[in-house]
């Protein structure tokens, strides 16, 4: 199971307090589907504004990245730059 | 397949050859924005608002209109009433409404020089003489120009339906602030027990232009078949085709959009100010438009990037260790929300293994133009404050400030205050650089009399960002080889990308054109910002170079009637691979070309991705400086740019990148400011009186490359034009407080502060 | 609007044109002229990107309306080469990479010329203070001076 921690209040309409889960998810799209089972609006938000960030690895917008049982997760804000 | 390996021998990557775009622009015959024209076109010009914030009573064209020449006028009525409708675009979140209402105001106007109405005409003389004859009635609002006014409950509200997010429970009150946002890691509230010392202080950051020296430009045709051309200077020609479409209400494959050469955009040029009007100008007299910014208007009404208010706190042990950090940044959004919070709130730590710390902050609208993306957007302002605190830290515990970076640096393994474990960074090869680099250890020199001379050094932190990206390359009948990338080139991205396909193929990077694309012959590309480019549109190039070699290898295979396995590609040329593939002379490209199409047709390679795992990009600089006692000026003496830039493709532009970066960050933390009147209206909006740094202020910007390689790029590449402009400002303003005794915490640390907080400071 | 004619030298050849009186050297230059490769960054004197030479003398064109060229001498970027052969310093620009977005370069360009037509020895600080009203947001001017000082030398024999 992988780590899920959200350390920002980004999620907190959907999550309430909790910043931290353990989710079984293969890929980015897997992720966004269990997250929005359990947490109803937390898939959108996290696919419209969110990125992922997988072992350090900042990820956005893709469903394809692959998720190990062991990785760290994190919901991070969606980055630009100029 | 990677080239990262210490037995790889890279032949193109790492020389700096000529840029295939170089000779053109140094003979003056590049087409920049204003350099295009049609047959037949006629001349738009912009009416902006001469007030703050005020309500549109109304707008009567009837004058204009009637005069001789003129050939259309428009308002915000000739555009769709866009609904609001979040989106992500530019830097951050924002709102397509926000947008339509930013390019033309519909019932208020929100800051002096907020675009009204346009005028199309046969001249650009007439065009500014119809503005003249447009009468638009005003009721004044009161306006508020500061952050930290702008967030008083009793300040003038600029939108009645703007409610803060991010809080609980919902507001019901309008409100300035747009959105609170918070990172937290462990509790920093308790951890400040542990610290020895403590330094709090709070910080100020004016907003500044990224003041590209080319000017807004643009040509529009929208013909009778509802198709529309456009040409213009942008980050991103399918940015403009996007956001053109959606504001106009067009079909996107109804526009498409040639890219000519930029001239600067830093992040400002991410955003779309005249196309839309020129479309609608166009649309409205069927005849192409050209539109220009003046250098005024460039100022006025386009965007800057934020100014802000950051309180920091920070405690560290005896040894040094900081053990509790909190930081708070009220950012300015300008007239519509959509500053960049989010990495306002998590770069300026991120340069330091901590485990307690909460950093928060605000995005907050006042009466300006709306902020426009600015070289790591967020990240200047808030570690201005924090790196300024850290200063002041090793100051009061009386340790090496470069000693004290190094004890809490962020390594891999550390986990980042916005949650990620860290990977693949080069944090401390910059420090350990920055270290042993000539300029750290050379003395400082003597002050002349009436002078006084400080060092100083600060680091920053950017991401750096990946995404979707599109380039092909083409073998030509003759065996040249074409690249095409589908982003524009701001800073001399055609080189790197000829390159990386150049290495791939063996060739001599002369034989490679590289050109930027259009919208219809190339796919599409998110924009060129966010230190993208040369990472992700150059794995997509890469990507499409190996199509090719692929396809080469197999048509030599078909020639030779042996396995494709069979068939090695070196130095441009196919090779039997070893003694049992049989005996044949080597193939060039030229060769294969020539028989392409009896062996299956063009060789191209195409290659369309969205890269993910761009490099985080670590940088520290070095600045010397003196201050005049008398005047209050200050004159960099000496400065350094270290940077982990992964993989230098052409040294001389990532160079460039540092030192350009590097200059920016010394003029916002010297000079830039936009001034404003008591009545809210914009009083430096020019080259004169906004000083940005000329050849005289500066000496020669050292640069050390330290590369860590980005293992996810075929070459290692990380992002490296944003980094460069995070750590400046608190590198001067450390140099100026070991120089004259004196904390600056406000920016501008012009001449009349400067010389204001020296008396100060001698009571 | 009654037209001025105008007869001028520019880029080597007697040249003649209209222009009213309101219209800028630089709006003559690139509206009429089609000579684009001097740039408007400001249209106020301040930015340099629309450097020329008036008989020899480093000039904003957009500064100077076009009536004023009568009987002058010009040269504009596009005259920097000698055919297909690069001036000196359009060639070490390109080697010293001391252009990224390539607007504000025919300015410096030109004013580079200027300087070492004045002055073939120029130091550091000659250049820098030469340059300094040309403004350049993307080099912070550090590769623009090696090259000038480079050329300089190529061009002293050294």
């Amino acid at each position: 199971m992988a780590r899920v921690t959200v350390a920002s209040q980004m999620c907190r309409p959907f999550m309430g307090t909790v910043t931290e889960v353990e989710i079984d998810a293969s890929n980015v799209r897997a992720l966004i589907r269990e997250l929005d089972r359990r947490y109803p609006g937390l898939g959108n938000q996290v696919e419209e504004s969110m990125a992922v960030a997988i072992d350090g690895v900042i990820c956005q917008d893709t469903y394809l990245e692959p998720i190990n049982p062991d990785s760290e997760v994190c919901l991070i804000p969606k980055i630009a730059g100029g | 397949m990677n080239y990262l390996g210490k037995d790889v021998e890279l032949k193109v990557v790492g020389t700096r050859p000529i840029r295939p775009d170089g000779v053109e622009k140094v003979i003056g015959r590049a087409a920049f924005g204003a350099d295009f024209r049609v047959a037949g076109m006629i001349h738009g010009k912009v009416l902006r608002s001469p007030h703050a914030h005020a309500r549109i009573k109304s707008i009567d064209t009837s004058k204009a209109e009637a005069l001789k020449g003129v050939r259309a006028v428009i308002t915000a009525n000739d555009l769709p009433n866009i609904p609001s409708e979040e989106a992500f675009v530019g830097e951050g979140p924002a709102n397509f409404r926000d947008m339509s209402l930013n390019t033309i105001a519909r019932d208020k106007v929100l800051y002096d020089g907020h675009a009204v109405a346009a005028v199309a005409a046969t001249s650009p003389s007439i065009a500014e003489e119809a503005l003249r004859l447009i009468d638009v009635e005003y009721e004044v609002l009161p306006n508020v120009i500061d952050v930290e006014e702008a967030m008083k409950p009793d300040a003038p509200i600029l939108h009645d339906d703007l409610f803060t997010q991010g809080v609980d429970p919902k507001p019901t009150k309008a409100s300035n602030i747009a959105k609170r946002m918070e990172f937290k890691l462990g509790d920093s509230a308790s951890a400040f027990s542990k610290a020895d010392v403590i330094v709090e202080r709070k910080y100020k950051t004016a907003p500044v232009h990224q003041a590209y020296i080319e000017p807004h430009a643009c040509v529009v045709s929208y013909g009778a078949d509802g198709q529309a051309q456009i040409w213009c200077s942008s980050q991103g020609q399918f940015m403009v085709r996007a956001y053109c479409a959606k504001l106009l209400g067009m079909d996107i494959a109804d526009i498409r959009v040639f890219p000519l050469e930029i001239g600067g955009g830093f992040g400002g040029k991410t955003l779309v100010y005249l196309e839309p009007l020129a479309l609608a100008l166009s649309r409205k007299s069927g005849k192409p438009v050209k539109m220009t910014m003046s250098r005024e208007e460039v100022f006025r009404g386009s965007g800057p990037t934020s100014g802000g208010a950051i309180n920091v706190k920070i405690g560290a042990t005896k040894n040094g260790r900081i053990v509790a950090a909190e930081c708070e940044v009220m950012l300015q959004a300008g007239a519509f929300p959509g500053s960049p919070i989010g990495p306002a709130l998590m770069t300026p730590f991120a340069m330091y293994d901590l485990s307690d710390v909460t950093i928060w902050g605000y995005d907050v609208v006042s009466n300006r133009p709306k902020v426009a993306a600015y070289r790591a957007p967020g990240a200047p302002v808030s570690t201005f404050a924090t790196e300024s605190a850290v200063d002041e830290l090793a100051k009061q515990l009386d340790m090496d400030p470069l000693e004290l970076r190094l004890i809490n640096a962020a390594k891999d393994g550390t986990k980042a205050v916005y949650g990620p474990t860290l990977k693949d960074i080069g944090f401390v090869e910059t420090l350990e650089a920055a270290k042993s680099s000539s300029h750290w250890n050379s003395p400082l020199g003597d002050a002349a009399p009436g002078k006084r001379r400080g060092r100083g050094m600060a680091s920053g932190f950017w991401f750096n960002i990946g995404g979707e990206s599109s380039g092909a390359t083409y073998v030509n009948e003759d065996g040249t080889i074409t690249v095409v990338s589908g982003n524009p080139d701001i800073g001399g991205s055609r080189a790197s990308m000829g390159m990386m396909a150049a290495e791939v193929l063996g060739m001599d990077v002369k034989d490679v054109r590289t050109v930027v694309g259009d919208t219809t012959s190339v796919g599409f590309s998110f924009l060129t910002g966010g230190s993208r480019v040369t990472f992700a549109t150059g794995m997509a190039v890469t990507q499409s170079a190996e199509m090719v070699r692929d396809e080469l290898c197999k048509r030599a295979a078909l020639l030779w009637e042996i396995p494709a396995e069979a068939v090695e590609w070196k130095d441009g040329k196919a090779y039997p691979a070893g003694e049992n593939a049989g005996k044949f002379d080597p193939l060039t490209i030229a060769d294969i070309a020539g028989k392409s199409a009896r062996t299956g047709g063009p060789i191209t390679g195409k290659a369309s991705i969205n890269a993910q795992g761009a490099g985080p990009g670590y940088a520290t600089h070095i600045c010397d400086l003196e201050v005049d006692e008398e005047t209050g000026h200050t004159t960099v003496l000496r400065y350094t740019a270290i940077q982990d830039v992964g993989k230098a493709i052409h040294p001389s532009y990532v160079e460039g990148q540092l030192q350009g970066g590097a200059v920016q960050g010394i003029g916002w933390a010297l000079n830039e400011e936009y001034v404003y009147t008591k009545d809210g209206r914009l009083d430096n909006a020019g080259f004169l009186d906004y000083r940005i740094p000329v050849a005289s202020d500066l000496p020669m910007i050292e640069t050390i490359l330290v590369e860590v390689p980005n293992p996810r790029h075929p070459f290692g590449v990380k992002g490296v034009g944003e980094p460069p402009i995070v750590p400046p400002m608190a590198a001067v303003a450390n140099a100026m407080e070991n120089a004259t005794g004196v904390r600056m915490s406000s920016l501008p640390m012009s001449p009349p502060r400067v010389r204001a907080a020296l008396d100060a400071s001698e009571g | 609007m009654a037209k001025t004619h105008v007869t001028a030298t520019i880029n080597g050849e007697e040249t003649e044109f209209l222009c009213d009186g309101q219209q800028t050297m630089l709006d003559v230059l690139r509206d009429e002229m089609g000579l684009t490769g001097s740039k408007e960054g400001c249209g106020s004197g301040d930015c340099g990107a629309c450097s020329i030479l008036v008989d020899g003398r480093l000039v904003c064109s957009c500064l100077m309306f076009g009536a004023e060229a009568e009987g002058t001498d010009i040269m504009t970027i596009e005259g920097m080469a000698d055919g297909d052969k690069l001036h000196p310093l359009q060639q070490k620009f390109l080697e010293h990479a001391a252009l990224q977005c390539g607007f504000c370069t025919p300015g410096v360009l030109v004013a580079s010329k200027a300087l070492l037509d004045k002055n073939p020895n120029p130091t550091e600080e000659e250049a820098r203070y030469w340059l300094a009203g040309n403004l350049c947001r993307c080099t912070g001017y550090d590769k623009i001076i090696e090259a000038v000082m480079d050329a300089a030398a190529e061009m002293r024999g050294e």
